[in-house]
């Protein structure tokens, strides 16, 4: 698989071009199938130009993000315009706030609702470290400590270019993922035979009823 | 300029408070603040304001016994106090002798401890809990009994058989992390309480820890749509304090951007009423002028949002030659669109059918709730701290204060509009005239206070926000509390929604446009 590319901007002007450098040797290493990653190609050209965020906003930066979906900024340019309020229609999650103690475990719920392959943003210093309000006793000092972060975005709050920076590597990101085999099934289900064996137990009461 | 402050043993406080509100028609509880002397105990310090006299009170309360202290309760004199009292036992572990809830209101109720106090070890019992919060259904209340002893009995605040949907804490609505829990009788709503703290960054606390200059940087934090007024709040009551002048300069440059501030605020306002009724399309409106303001804010201040402009004794930087011209063009642009606003949103008929008669309350109530801002507005108050108090340039301009006597949806949202022309007129009787002047008053590089207590209030865009400091002398503060102006109108929503429909829930609280951080700082 190839660099990522982005429209309209050259490769060497986005910073930290060495972690995907180094995802894409470790991807290469094993050799690439030709079918497969054309296909993953082709995904990952819908995937990252659709992504469908789901607005997680706590403070200040929130606010910012309502610009970002209002005229001048106006996010339908990249394709990520389609801001859900419900986890389970979302591939990424904007974290955009300082996120509390008594917040942690709703968004780690949040998170854990959403469906595979998905996706972080730390929008704002408060969600990368505490910003601020690091030595508060009430405020979780990174959302790092509670959820796998793809993209830190700091400011406080950021302007909206640097949050569109942000998501534009997330879409370079998505462009040299491979998809089909490795990104579509990350995660275990923990709960599965447990599942099952609880429906076979159902299913035999039933019938013995 | 510190407080003047009486002190009353605990014992008698109920009965003077009392006589206060009957005889001195102090009706208006401004601020309750729950404080840690020390040695000397803890306590809890009132202020009060007559809202026919203009008179004000101050008295604070002590009680030595730090292991169970007990004060009596003054939440059957002034609604508020409900809710204040619940932040203080929250955050001081007071007890409220006689108040019917006392659970915690902002921090788990698995909390260890309480965090204001000065001997507290909050972040070493309390480390980070990633199991699911608990919801108490039933809450303590605590009373004297006949022989003296402290009784406690169970109330109950959900019952067994009542149907309760809970609104956030993240929803798209509640403009934040509130969570309401909403008791329904089919649609109507019966009963709404809040559970508060999603955002509790414990603002005063690490206040506790940093020079004045540094608090600065936690006021545009709180409530960010009053930036602004918060920081003028916050500088005029170090420099009242200090006994430092600021040129007339810097008082011109300071109310052109709170006003300005102010519609920022009412145009989001708008923005966010619209969205929650349903109507997308309105929203695009107002965040085109928004944007052309940010646009100044920008260039002038370097920050959108968040500003950091006020400083101890002046502002940050100059005003730019350009800064008159674009605000006069900005000016042009929003009362040439003012009536685009209108015809889209206000006049409709839909929106009217969602405001009109929506959500009442009543001026008793809107004095007793401490609902300042264009709310108690809209309920026939007249609260304008702007009039009431006036500072930096208001006693020299002249504007009217925007009242209205329906106290429903529909007054609340025309008063924000009404108060964005006026906001317009006070700029326009300013901007030309601004006097030449140092920017900057020059101050020693360490700043201490004196002894004593300091409160400065300013009218920030949701009501009155108040600037509470006491100073024992230090470069760092002794306790700092922030009145918030959101935290009455949240409080507020039971009264306005009881027996409203349930998609009325969601239009009221726009209406009441409270800011979370701020509620909960
Ligand atoms: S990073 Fe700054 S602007 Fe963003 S939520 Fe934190 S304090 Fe607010």
């Amino acid at each position: 698989m190839g660099k990522p590319k982005i429209k309209s901007i050259p490769y060497e002007e986005f910073k930290d071009n060495e972690t995907l450098e180094q995802m894409l040797d470790e991807l290469n290493a094993h050799g690439a199938n030709v079918v497969v990653t054309t296909a993953d190609k082709l995904i990952n050209w819908g995937r990252s130009n659709s992504v469908w965020p789901m607005n997680f906003g706590t403070s200040c930066c929130a606010i910012e993000l309502m610009a970002m979906g209002a005229a001048r900024f106006d996010m339908a340019r990249f394709g990520f315009e389609v801001t859900r309020t419900s986890p389970r229609q979302a591939d990424l999650i904007l974290v955009c706030g300082t996120i509390t103690n008594k917040m942690a475990p709703v968004l780690r719920r949040l998170y854990d609702q959403m469906a595979d392959p998905k996706y972080v943003i730390a929008i704002g210093g408060c969600t990368c470290t505490g910003g601020p309000f690091t030595k508060s006793y009430h405020v979780v000092k990174g959302v790092d400590k509670i959820l796998p972060v793809d993209v830190y975005v700091p400011g406080c709050p950021p302007r909206p270019e640097a949050f569109y920076y942000g998501m534009m590597q997330l879409q370079r990101k998505m462009k040299i993922e491979n998809f089909l085999g490795t990104v579509n099934r990350k995660e275990k289900d923990e709960h599965k035979e447990e599942a099952e064996e609880l429906q076979k137990k159902i299913i035999n009461q039933e019938q013995e009823a | 300029m510190t407080l003047d402050i009486r002190t009353i043993a605990p014992s008698e406080l109920h009965e003077e408070m009392l006589r206060l509100k009957t005889e001195r028609q102090m009706d208006f509880l401004v601020n309750l603040v729950g404080m840690d002397w020390g040695e000397e105990g803890l306590g809890v310090i009132y202020m009060l304001e007559s809202t026919r006299t203009g008179e004000t009170a101050t008295l604070k309360t002590v009680t030595a016994d730090r292991e169970n202290p007990f004060i009596p309760t003054v939440s059957d004199l002034w609604q508020i106090a409900n809710i204040y009292e619940r932040e203080v036992y929250d955050f001081f572990g007071i007890k409220f002798l006689n108040h019917p809830d006392m659970r915690r209101i902002f921090l788990r109720e698995d909390w260890v401890g309480y965090p204001l106090r000065k001997d507290d070890k909050t972040e070493e019992e309390n480390p980070l809990r990633m199991t699911d919060e608990p919801l108490a259904d039933t809450t303590h209340e605590y009373f004297l009994k006949e022989d003296g002893s402290v009784g406690v009995k169970e109330n109950t605040v959900w019952g067994k058989d009542e149907y309760v949907v809970n609104v956030g804490p993240q929803h798209p609505s509640t403009h934040g992390v509130l969570h309401m829990r909403a008791s329904l009788d089919g649609e109507i709503v019966k009963k709404v309480g809040l559970v508060l703290g999603y955002i509790h960054r414990g603002v005063e606390k690490i206040s506790e820890s940093m020079t004045y200059p540094q608090l600065l940087a936690m006021t545009d934090r709180l409530d960010y749509f009053s930036a602004m007024q918060n920081r003028h709040a916050l500088c005029m009551c170090i420099e009242k304090a200090m006994g430092l002048e600021v040129s007339e300069r810097v008082q011109y440059i300071r109310t052109i951007m709170d006003e300005l501030q102010r519609i920022a605020s009412h145009l989001i306002y708008y923005a966010c009423m619209t969205m929650d009724t349903g109507a997308l399309t309105a929203f695009f409106y107002t965040f085109r002028e928004r944007e052309q303001l940010m646009k100044i804010f920008e260039d002038n201040f370097g920050g959108r949002l968040i500003m950091n402009y006020n400083t101890i004794g002046g502002v940050m930087y100059d005003i730019l030659p350009s800064f008159v011209k674009e605000v006069k063009e900005f000016e042009k642009a929003l009362r040439n669109r003012f009536k685009e606003y209108q015809d889209i949103y206000t006049n409709n008929v839909i929106a009217k059918g969602r405001m009109v008669g929506v959500g009442t309350i009543s001026n008793e109530d809107a004095i007793s709730l401490g609902l300042t801002g264009p709310v108690g507005r809209a309920s026939g108050w007249k609260n304008d701290v702007r009039k009431r108090h006036p500072y930096a340039m208001y006693d020299k301009v002249d504007f009217t204060e925007i009242v209205r006597n329906e106290g429903d949806t529909n007054a609340r949202h025309w008063n924000r509009m009404d108060e964005m022309l006026e906001s317009l007129n006070i700029i326009d009787q300013l901007i030309d005239n601004i006097p030449a002047g140092e920017f900057q008053a020059k101050r020693k590089p360490i700043i201490k206070l004196p002894e004593g207590c300091f409160y400065q209030a300013v009218e920030a865009s949701r009501g009155e926000l108040g600037v509470f400091i006491e100073s024992k002398g230090d470069k760092t503060p002794y306790r700092v509390h922030y009145r918030s102006s959101s935290l009455p109108l949240a409080n507020a929503m039971d009264t306005a929604s009881r027996g409203q429909k349930f998609a009325d829930l969601i239009a009221i609280g726009a209406s009441m446009d409270f800011v979370i951080p701020d509620i909960d700082r």
